[in-house]
């Protein structure tokens, strides 16, 4: 997030946009209620499916899946042609503007709304609310990201914020919500192909020295490794002999299961360091057993930027050990002693060596509480907004950005879209949620979530079993009947594995970010005689 | 914010032009109880426990509700104020199950630390008493309306905080209680299950259903962490009793979720000591997982990755760090992927 949580209750207008907050962000959800309900912000929300935020909605666009740059042109061509634009940010603070200017202006509402289902006069409302808003916030999730045009909807995102002069201040920012307790974190300490800790890039040599010296190694590798996708199709293709997971379960996250269940059982040592027995770790050569977030101390860093503390509170079970012990043993086996592992030593190594972590010390976190990166020297307070007065490259670039439909459109054989995502009680693939009773008394079924008509003209009963069907694979599945789903766009959460999603997406992947397209597919959904002996893809129930 | 000069019990303080009396006094360290106040929440004035002396008020005013205003003169602890605070908690106690011997509540329960300051042993007032069933229609949240104090907290919680709105008073004057629409069961209302409700009850009305009979106030020691789950980054308190995770709250006005959480957040840790967890090494041998020792275990893989890698080169090797670890574990991992391995193969699920 370019500015904090706390920030958002300061907004006059929050665009919400493929994100299902109250659900999978329940506490920004709540800051964001309170900006409604408290302070009169106007929440705009787009989105297929009727979320719980669109009851607390100004406006609700009700959008086609995957048409997120259309509505978004559609919305800055309104801006433009009406003059509500931010011309003086646009001038003194960004560049592009002529050629991002040139492309929006062929998306009038009308022809917008063609490809995004919203009709025209919403679109307009739309950007008459943001862009006369004082301060408007944008506030994001993977609805946007897990498309093939991933990379195009998040710059135009970026375009609507720098046409309406709504970064570097409060109450206003560029707010994609990151789904796990650590995502940020993991990918500031370089859990990243292409860089090093604090996105230093791989292919700097003066970054790879500065690591090398530090590290006591005489060099470190220049090529850009694989991201997780294309490390699974180096699996199946052997290129990739050895895979090491330190607490993931893709056999559950990933698409394409049956894909992956090959590439998995192709290599030659597959170790799976995890705190369950998952659906992954069951295929696995070794296992070992970790310490969870209870049995630990060190810094988790959440969706703006916070670096918190975790606390040791109780003893891992049995012999299992924390994942920092387990790795740097593995590192003396092979030959590398990475000398004081406790959390607080390496926190020192990793603010030594990340600019953007450099004043974060546990002592400081002790004090404080948290620090909001980039906190470069140990007397900065931390910064929770970004790009206050000028942006990390200088002048915010706008981008020309043309709508690309999804990779699989629905047709005569697979007539809906399938859209997929989490539910409110469960968490991810469910190894710890599925765990706890309450929780799964509340929630213990896995549910393909149909309009009415839909059903009625497939028909389907509340309740019943159906199969739905990709050209990937067939789950069978339970259907739940709800008018907040729109006609002909089916929904299921991702958390069950006797029922996954994840065999029915589409492994099509954005060719800058390559994250797959989990949020459009096209299925068919198979009823009575018909479903009966198709083969179905069921994983363990509980990871 | 203009501001404005008051005392409080012949102290001289400025404050804020914006702040009540209680705020005022908080911040001059001054004490006074309340039972319905909750800083999460609105003012609202239902209890009259924190009511004050304002010299040239014509009765005595409530704290939590009473904006300050330039030269007011406070008297906190005077007898016809501590009178009068004495007299709300025999009206409560007058209908509430003396029963804190077995409560959940116990040690952390506001109305028994007030009967315990004010030293109210038998209310003055005997009466009639509701005897209400206690509800437990879902396997979360427990509702006993007998030690209700109808202070509102939890229906302005969910209205006001989780912007849900699952209860209202029903009924009236000494039948009121904060019900849901119809008497439903919290299930069959739009209910969260985030237990907001129940982080701001005052008394053991509303319960934790699963963390119930697991240790109370003085027999959990609570350890600051960070919530596991999704990114919003919450702060949590792990309740540990005989080295066990026995309930969990969050801090109120502290981290991002300003001490609410959600279902996950609140009530998502029985993983934590569930049988499932693994808890030895183990290495396949005839196609067979088989427990064996650490040493055993970290050979094997170490022994295994030279091979391939003297076979096949660095890149034959990748990582998958972890969302859900550490920053230090994440840090490490990729640093044995890079300075030890050679290889820059390594990802996590960012993009899932």
């Amino acid at each position: 997030m370019t500015n904090s949580i706390d920030d958002l209750e300061k907004a006059d207008c929050i665009l919400v946009t493929g994100s299902n907050t109250t659900e999978a962000h329940p506490i920004v959800g709540l800051r964001i209620k309170r900006a409604v309900m408290k302070n009169d912000c106007k929440l705009i929300v787009a989105e297929p499916r009727r979320i719980r935020l669109c009851d607390y909605a100004h406006l609700w666009l009700k959008q086609l899946p995957g048409t997120d740059v259309a509505l978004l042109n559609g919305m800055m061509n309104v801006i433009l042609e009406e003059g509500l634009a931010d011309e003086e940010f646009i001038r003194e603070r960004t560049e592009g503007f002529e050629e991002f200017k040139k492309v929006v202006e062929r998306y009038t509402p009308e022809r917008a709304a063609e490809i995004c289902g919203v009709p025209a006069d919403q679109i307009r409302e739309a950007a008459h609310i943001f862009a006369s808003a004082e301060r408007a916030a944008i506030v994001y999730c993977m609805g946007i990201t897990q498309h093939t045009t991933g990379v195009d909807n998040v710059l135009s995102l970026a375009n609507l914020a720098m046409l309406t002069g709504n970064i570097g201040k409060e109450g206003a920012g560029l707010n994609p919500l990151r789904g796990q307790n650590n995502v940020q974190g993991a990918c500031d300490m370089g859990g990243l192909p292409n860089v090093l800790p604090g996105y230093q890039s791989v292919q700097d040599p003066r970054a790879r020295e500065k690591f090398a010296r530090v590290w006591g190694v005489e060099n470190l590798p220049e090529k850009p490794g694989l991201t997780v996708m294309e490390m699974m199709e180096a699996a199946a293709q052997g290129k990739v002999k050895a895979l090491y997971i330190m607490g993931e379960n893709p056999m559950v996250s990933d698409p394409d299961i049956r894909h992956l269940q090959e590439a998995l059982d192709k290599v030659e040592l597959l170790v799976v360091q995890d705190i369950f027995l998952t659906e992954t770790a069951r295929r696995a050569h070794v296992v070992l057993p970790a310490a969870s977030f209870a049995e630990k101390e060190g810094t988790f860093t959440n969706t703006d930027r916070r670096v918190q503390r975790v606390r040791k509170a109780v003893e891992p079970p049995g012999d299992a050990r924390e994942d920092s012990w387990i790795v740097a043993e593995v590192s003396r086996r092979l030959g590398y002693d990475m000398g004081d592992v406790s959390a607080s030593a390496v926190m020192e190594e990793i603010a030594s060596l990340t600019p953007q972590y450099g004043g974060i010390s546990y002592q400081r976190l002790e004090e404080l509480g948290y620090l909001h990166w980039p906190c470069p020297t140990p007397d900065h307070p931390g910064t929770p907004i970004l790009h206050v007065e000028k942006f990390t490259r200088g002048k915010g670039l706008f981008s020309a950005v043309e709508f690309k439909p999804p990779a699989e459109l629905p047709d005569e054989e697979y007539p809906f879209y399938l859209t997929t995502g989490r539910i409110l009680f469960h968490y991810h693939t469910g190894t710890m949620t599925r765990r706890s009773a309450g929780i799964e008394a509340l929630a213990s079924t896995n549910e393909v979530w149909m309009n009415p008509e839909d059903a009625r003209e497939l028909g389907v009963e509340e309740g019943e079993h159906v199969v739905v069907q990709s050209r990937r694979g067939a789950i069978r599945i339970r259907a739940k009947l709800t008018e907040d789903m729109p006609q002909k766009v089916l929904f299921i959460p991702f958390h069950f594995g006797e029922s996954p999603a994840n065999a029915l997406t589409n492994p099509a992947l954005d060719p800058v970010a390559k994250i797959p397209e989990y949020k459009v597919a096209a299925v068919r959904v198979l009823v009575g005689k018909e479903a009966e002996g198709v083969d179905v893809v069921s994983l363990s129930s509980t990871g | 914010m203009k501001s404005v000069s008051i005392t409080i019990d012949g102290k001289a303080v400025e404050v804020p032009a914006d702040y009540t009396i209680l705020q005022a006094a908080r911040e001059a360290g001054i004490s006074i109880p309340t039972l319905c106040h909750d800083e999460r929440l609105e003012p609202f004035g239902a209890c009259r426990v924190c009511v004050v002396k304002v010299e040239g008020a014509r009765a005595l005013l409530p704290a939590c509700a009473t904006p300050v205003s330039e030269g007011m003169r406070i008297w906190t602890d005077l007898e016809e104020v501590r009178r009068a605070r004495r007299t709300v908690i025999e009206l409560l106690l007058s209908d509430h199950p003396n029963d804190c011997m077995v409560c959940e509540r116990s040690g952390s329960c506001e109305l028994q630390d007030l009967a315990y300051e004010y030293g109210v042993r038998e209310p003055r007032f005997q009466g009639e008493r509701h005897t209400y069933e206690v509800l437990d229609d879902n396997p979360l949240i427990e509702r006993d309306y007998n030690k209700c104090i109808v202070c509102g907290r939890c229906v302005r919680i969910c209205r006001e905080v989780q912007g849900v709105g699952v209860y209202d008073f029903i009924n009236r004057g000494f039948d009121a209680i904060p019900g849901t629409p119809y008497g439903r069961s919290l299930p069959e209302t739009p209910c969260e299950f985030c237990g907001q409700c129940v982080s701001t009850c005052p008394t053991g009305a509303l319960v934790s259903i699963p963390y119930k009979g697991k240790g109370r106030a003085w027999q959990v020691t609570k350890v600051r962490t960070t919530c596991p789950y999704c990114g919003c980054g919450c702060q949590v308190d792990l309740h540990v009793r005989d080295g066990k995770v026995v309930g969990a709250s969050s801090p109120v006005m502290v981290g991002p979720g300003q001490g609410n959480l959600c279902v996950k957040g609140r009530y998502g840790y029985e993983f934590i000591h569930h049988p499932d967890r693994l808890t030895r090494p183990m290495v396949r041998k005839g196609g067979e997982l088989v427990e064996v020792s650490w040493d055993e275990a970290l050979d094997e893989v170490a022994g295994r990755l030279k091979e391939i890698m003297e076979e096949n080169g660095p890149d034959s090797v990748a990582f998958l760090c972890s969302a859900r670890c550490t920053n230090e574990e994440n840090y490490l991992l990729q640093k044995l992927a890079r300075a030890v391995v050679g290889t820059n193969n390594v990802d996590h699920c960012a993009r899932l």
